[in-house]
């Protein structure tokens, strides 16, 4: 391993940390795309200087740029999101129907196999697909057109699809995380997809273990054990063993277990880690200390880890896909912070230092290891 | 030729220094000058109206001559001085903080 390149967005422009295998002095470049909200920026697993980026703004839409040189230049490409066919209705705040409305690119998942080949998830709740390097996008309409997305509601960011992992032991499969929907799972390529929420229980719905309408934050697979699943929801994580066919709590001794990121370590599939924050109300960490929580066990039995990391006047709050690991021997572990700080740990969490400080507030964090 | 003055966002996206010059037909209309931008700047279709409704975005706005044109009809056609470019067709991203 020669290099990790840690890939940033944020709420006025993206940022490319890169450092050497020893990841002690970071090179930082940046803002790409100033001014703009960067809501996710990743790198293709086949390509790695393959990277996608999504800024955006209230002001002019949808931008999506790529760059074909590990972030060194960027080119915009095409930023046409339209819904296929009948555009439909959801619910709104107060159980109102409202159409179907784009807003923005949440996140961006490329092909395994593919660089060309990129998902998009995006607000309100969509998945769109691109096979030509992100130059044009196409509605995956099953999705959306589900027969329960009328009674799809947003979260408190926007009815948002967050969450888009593919299966690397199938590549018919593929799961979506939308709020406040829930998790659904496809096994014909995104083509058709079914409710998987079976377990769940969720406060603020009509029905707590209703089929849909459940605030999942997000969602984790290791690749090696493709049929668990781990997930931060609104309130408790949660595990599967049946790549989403029941769930059960995992929350245990978390001080709180509301969240955002839920991540596993790449070299240990039972070792996961969260940031809980104080509750749906308080969107910070709790007692003014920021501390990682990590299970060895696969849920249940938490420890906090906190060497690096301010343990007072701390009120900062870390989003869903703000947490990133690097396949490395000891597990190199990033995530920023509503405060502009993204923190390393290159040693599966045990220590933390702050690569940067005074970033714009951060929404995504991915990290890319370089040959 | 028809001046065009866009914001720095747009600029920097359409890789824009200064204002933009445009051989637009006559007669000279909000839709005719962003159809002329969009063809000879793709990256900025559906940055200012929307993809398909064309409709103008919520927080952009057009303005000429110290008139705000912004919710004037496309098709209406634009002030003498702004066709024959003696003044320039200004988009402006509303002042919205941030």
């Amino acid at each position: 391993m020669s290099g990790v390149r840690v890939l940033v967005g944020t709420r006025k422009g993206a940022f490319v940390l890169t450092s050497d295998g020893s990841r002690t002095q970071w090179d930082v470049s940046g803002p790409h795309f100033p001014g703009w909200e960067v809501y996710h920026v990743t790198g293709s697993p086949v390509e790695k200087n393959r990277l996608y980026a999504a800024p955006s703004g209230g002001w002019f839409g949808q931008v999506i740029q790529r760059s074909d040189d590990g972030g060194l230049t960027w080119e915009p490409q095409g930023s046409k999101f339209v819904y296929e066919g009948e555009v439909g209705q959801h619910q709104w705040y107060d159980g109102t129907p409202r159409p179907w409305d784009f807003t923005r690119v949440w996140h961006l998942e490329p092909s395994l196999t593919d660089p060309d080949t990129v998902y998009a998830g995006v607000e309100d709740a969509a998945l769109f697909r691109s096979v030509d390097g992100a130059q044009t996008w196409h509605e995956l309409p099953g999705l959306r057109q589900h027969s329960t997305s009328a009674a799809w509601a947003p979260g408190a960011g926007g009815m948002c699809l967050h969450t888009i992992i593919l299966d690397p032991s199938d590549p018919a499969r593929m799961y979506a995380g939308i709020s406040a929907a829930g998790a659904f799972r496809s096994d014909d390529a995104g083509t058709s997809w079914r409710p998987i929420n079976r377990g769940l229980k969720s406060e603020g719905i009509p029905v707590q273990e209703a089929e849909v309408g459940h605030c999942v934050h997000h969602i984790t697979m290791h690749s090696a054990r493709p049929n668990v699943l781990f997930m931060q929801k609104h309130w408790d994580v949660m595990r599967s063993d049946d790549a989403g066919e029941s769930w059960h709590e995992i929350s245990g001794n978390l001080p709180t277990d509301f969240g955002f990121p839920i991540a596993i370590n790449a070299n240990e599939p039972d070792t996961i880690y969260v940031v809980p924050i104080t509750s749906d109300s308080h969107h910070f960490v709790m007692d003014g200390k920021l501390r990682v929580y990590r299970s060895r066990t696969g849920g249940n039995e938490w420890e906090a880890l906190t060497t690096g990391l301010p343990q007072q006047h701390c009120y900062v709050n870390v989003l869903r896909d703000a947490m990133a690991v690097a396949s490395l021997d000891d597990c190199g572990i990033y995530f920023g912070t509503s405060g502009g700080q993204v923190y390393a740990s290159s040693d599966s969490g045990e220590t933390w230092d702050a690569i940067v400080r005074d970033l714009p507030a951060v929404l995504s964090v991915e990290v890319q290891t370089l040959p | 030729m028809i001046r065009v003055v866009l914001p720095a966002h747009l600029r920097a996206l359409a890789k824009i220094n200064g204002e933009v010059r445009l051989a637009v037909d006559q007669p000279v209309t909000q839709r005719a000058v962003l159809d002329a931008l969009e063809a000879q700047y793709p990256v900025l279709t559906g940055k200012m109206r929307d993809h398909v409704t064309q409709q103008r975005r919520p927080f952009v706005r057009f303005y000429a001559c110290e008139e705000d044109l912004s919710h004037e009809s496309p098709d209406e056609p634009l002030p003498d001085p702004v066709a024959s470019g003696a003044e320039p067709f200004m988009i402006i991203g509303a002042m919205a903080g941030g």
